[in-house]
C-alpha cells in the first residue's frame, strides 16, 4: 500500500520546505517526518520521499542506509539504545546491556517477543559525564544500574502513546507538542 | 593555584529555567547583539580576532581568522552552518550549551551573522539530542518572537533567519564537510578540500562552519571586548584566548561539564574539578581530548632543553602539568580535541580500551577511503583477537602497520583520528598487548572492590 503522510505531518514538511534552496536538502527531515509516522523507513517510504522530493529511490536509499536512526526494518513501540563507547563502558555499560537483554528476554538488535521493545547498542550518545546511560526512545536515563531498569521499563509500557508509531523523532509531532 | 570560576557561559547554568528568553534578558541577555549592530561588521570581527578564540570543536582552529576566508560570490548568499554534532567519545559540552543556555547559542549566531552578511543560518544538531533540539527551535522562535531574528531585526536594515537541521545519527557528520553534505540531503561523506567551505559550502555557498560552542562564546566576547575576553585565558600568550567548557568522564569522583580558562592544566581538571580518580584507585591514563586524541601519562615528562624549543617553559615536568592548550597539547604529541577527558584508573585493561574506541570507529567510518573503511575494522579486529587472547605477536606488527598504513592516506580526519589513538596506546601500553598473547583480558567496567 502506498505510504501517505497526515495532513499534521505534511504541513511540518511544507512549512520546512521554503527554508532550503533545493528540495533535495529535505531528505532527512522528511524521512524523520515519515519515520514518526510509520515507525520505520519501508520500501513504500523511500518512494514517497523520492517523488516529493524528484529524486530517485536510489538517492533515499543511499541516504537512509548510511545513518543510524533510520530503522529499516519495523521496531519495537519503544527503543532503548544502550550507549557502549568508552565513558560508558569503564563505568560499567556491559552491565546494563546485560540487564536489558535479561529483562527483556532478547539480544542487542532483536525485539521483544510482544512487540514492546527493541534493544540497539548505541556510539556515544554525548552523556558521557553520567554514564552509564540509555535513550529509551526521545529520553535519556544516566547514571543507571541494572536495579533502576525495572521502574523505566515499567513506566514505558504503561505509556501509551496513540497516534505516534515510533515514539522518537527529533523534529515530528510528539517534539513540537512539547515545546 | 586554584582553578579560576568564571561562569561565563555557564553563567545562566543553575538559573531555574535557564533556557526562557526570559532569564536570558534577565542577565543582561542579547545587549551584546545591541552593541554589534552599533559597532558594525568590520569591528565585531576585529574583536573576534582579538579575543584569539581557537575553535571549540577539536581542531582549534582561530575563528577571526576563519571568518576572514570567507569568500563572497556575487550571486550566492553567505551561509554559517553550525556544528552542533557532538558525538566524539567522551565530549558531552555542547550539549549542555543548548539545553541550558539555548539563548546563548542563538545570540550568538545572529551576532555572527550580522558580521559576516549572512540571512540563513543552519544548526546541525545531532538527531539523538532531542531536548536539545527543542530548547534551540523554542530559543528560536522566542527570538523571532522579540525581534531578534526576521526581516527587520531591532529595526535594522538586517534579516536573518536560523534553520534547525536534525541529523540522524552518523559520527561523521561533525567532520565539517560531511555536514555540509549530509545538510543538503546527501550521504554524510566528506568532501576533498580545497575548495574550501569558505569558499564552496552549503549549497555551493560561500559558507563558515564553526563549533557551537565557538558561536556561544561570541556575545562574551562582544560584551567584555577581545582582547580582555583573551586575557581571561591563561594562554592569552600563546593567542589561544579566553574560557571554554571542560568536560571529565570515566573513573573520577565528580564527573560533569565544568567552566575553566583556556590553559588549565590536566592535572588541575582532574583533581581540582573531576574531584580526583576515584577514591582509593590511582591514576592510569588520561585521553585529553575525545577519543581521537592520544592518551597520557602522569609518569611521562617534556623532554625541551633546548631554550628555544616551543616547550621548554615545561622542561622536565609531567604531562599533566602542561597547560591544556590547542599548541602545547600538539607539543606533547596529542591534541587538545574538543577538552573533554577521559580518566581511567589501574583496574583499566588498555587492550580493552582499545577494543572499545576501534569498534567505535568502524562503525562510524563514512566508508568513502579504502585505508579507513578498512583499517578501522581491521584494527577492531585486531583488537579483538588481544582482547580475547587469540592474537599472536605478529598481530602486534600489524597492528602498528594497518594504523601507520591509515594516516595521510583518506580524504578527512576520521581515519587519523582512529589511527592516532590506536598507535598512542600501543606505544606507551605495549606491555599490555604483549601480555595478553595468549590469554583472555577481562572486560571494562566490571565492578572493584
Amino acid at each position: 500500500m502506498a505510504f501517505e503522510l497526515t495532513p499534521e505531518r505534511l504541513a511540518i514538511f511544507e512549512e520546512l520546505l521554503p527554508k532550503y534552496p533545493t528540495k533535495q536538502a529535505l531528505s532527512i527531515p522528511l524521512l524523520h517526518i515519515c519515520q514518526e509516522q510509520l515507525g520505520h523507513i519501508s520500501a513504500e517510504v523511500i518512494e514517497y520521499v523520492a517523488k516529493k522530493l524528484a529524486l530517485s529511490t536510489a538517492d533515499v536509499k543511499g541516504v537512509v542506509t548510511f545513518y543510524t536512526l533510520f530503522q529499516q526494518k519495523p521496531v519495537g513501540r519503544n527503543v532503548v539504545w544502550v550507549c557502549r563507547t568508552l565513558s560508558c563502558e569503564l563505568m560499567g555499560a556491559r552491565s546494563i546491556k546485560d540487564a536489558l537483554e535479561q529483562k527483556l528476554g532478547c539480544h542487542v538488535g532483536e525485539t521483544t517477543r510482544d512487540g514492546e521493545f527493541t534493544v540497539l547498542e548505541a556510539e556515544c550518545l554525548a552523556a558521557c559525564g553520567a554514564g552509564p546511560m540509555m535513550q529509551l526512545n526521545d529520553e535519556y536515563f544516566e547514571n543507571l544500574t541494572p536495579e533502576k531498569l525495572d521502574d523505566i521499563l515499567d513506566a514505558a509500557r504503561r505509556k501509551k502513546d496513540a497516534g505516534c508509531a515510533a515514539t522518537f523523532s527529533p523534529i515530528g509531532i510528539r517534539a513540537r507538542k512539547e515545546q | 593555584m586554584p582553578v579560576e570560576n568564571p561562569r561565563i557561559l555557564t553563567k545562566n547554568y543553575d538559573t531555574p529555567n535557564s533556557w526562557t528568553l526570559a532569564t536570558y534578558e534577565a542577565s543582561g541577555g542579547y545587549k551584546a547583539l545591541r552593541k554589534s549592530i552599533a559597532m558594525g561588521p568590520a569591528a565585531i570581527r576585529d574583536e573576534v580576532k582579538a579575543a584569539n578564540l581557537r575553535g571549540r570543536g577539536g581542531a582549534g582552529f582561530a575563528a577571526g581568522l576563519k571568518w576572514s576566508f570567507l569568500k563572497t560570490h556575487p550571486e550566492k548568499p553567505n551561509y554559517i552552518a553550525v556544528n552542533a554534532d557532538e558525538g566524539e567519545p567522551g565530549t558531552f559540552k555542547d550539549r549542555t550549551l543548548m539545553e541550558k543556555d539555548p539563548h546563548r547559542c542563538v545570540e550568538g549566531f545572529i551576532i555572527a551573522a550580522y558580521a559576516l552578511d549572512v540571512h540563513t543560518v543552519y544548526v546541525y544538531i545531532r538527531g539523538e539530542l532531542v531536548l536539545a533540539i527543542k530548547r534551540i527551535e523554542q530559543a528560536v522562535r522566542e527570538a523571532r518572537a522579540r525581534g531578534y531574528l526576521g526581516s527587520k531585526i531591532l529595526d535594522q536594515d538586517f534579516k536573518l533567519d536560523i534553520v534547525v537541521h536534525a541529523g540522524a545519527g552518523a559520527y561523521i557528520c561533525g567532520e565539517e564537510t560531511s555536514l555540509l553534505n549530509s545538510l543538503e540531503g546527501l550521504r554524510g561523506e566528506p568532501r576533498l578540500k580545497p575548495p574550501f567551505p569558505a569558499v564552496v559550502g552549503a549549497f555551493g555557498a560561500p559558507t563558515i562552519v564553526n563549533n557551537l560552542e565557538t558561536l556561544a562564546a561570541v556575545p562574551s566576547i562582544i560584551e567584555l571586548g577581545g582582547e580582555a575576553f583573551s586575557k581571561l585565558s591563561r594562554l592569552h600568550h600563546l593567542k589561544d584566548g579566553g574560557v571554554r567548557l571542560y568536560g571529565i568522564s570515566g573513573h573520577v569522583n565528580r564527573p560533569g561539564v565544568y567552566e575553566a580558562p583556556v590553559g588549565i592544566t590536566l592535572r588541575e581538571l582532574i583533581d581540582d574539578l573531576g574531584g580526583g580518580v576515584r577514591t582509593g584507585h590511582t591514576l592510569k591514563a588520561v585521553i585529553p581530548g575525545g577519543s581521537s586524541t592520544p592518551v597520557l601519562r602522569e609518569s611521562d615528562t617534556v623532554h625541551a632543553p633546548d631554550e628555544k624549543h616551543p616547550m621548554h617553559a615545561w622542561h622536565g615536568k609531567s604531562h599533566l602539568d602542561v597547560p591544556m592548550g590547542v599548541d602545547t597539547m600538539r607539543g606533547l604529541g596529542t591534541m587538545l580535541g574538543t577538552c573533554c577527558a577521559i580518566v581511567m584508573d589501574e583496574t583499566t585493561s588498555m587492550v580493552r580500551v582499545a577494543e572499545n574506541l576501534m569498534v567505535f570507529y568502524a562503525h562510524e567510518s563514512c566508508g568513502q577511503c579504502t585505508p579507513c573503511r578498512e583499517g578501522c575494522a581491521w584494527m577492531a579486529r585486531l583488537c579483538h583477537k588481544f582482547a580475547d587472547g587469540s592474537a599472536t605477536t605478529v598481530d602486534l606488527d600489524t597492528l602498528a602497520d594497518v594504523a601507520n598504513n591509515i594516516i595521510g592516506n583518506t580524504i578527512c580526519a576520521l581515519g587519523d583520528g582512529a589511527a592516532m589513538p590506536m598507535l598512542g596506546i600501543l606505544k606507551l601500553f605495549r606491555n599490555e598487548f604483549e601480555a595478553a598473547i595468549g590469554k583472555p583480558t577481562p572486560l571494562l567496567g566490571l565492578k572493584v572492590a
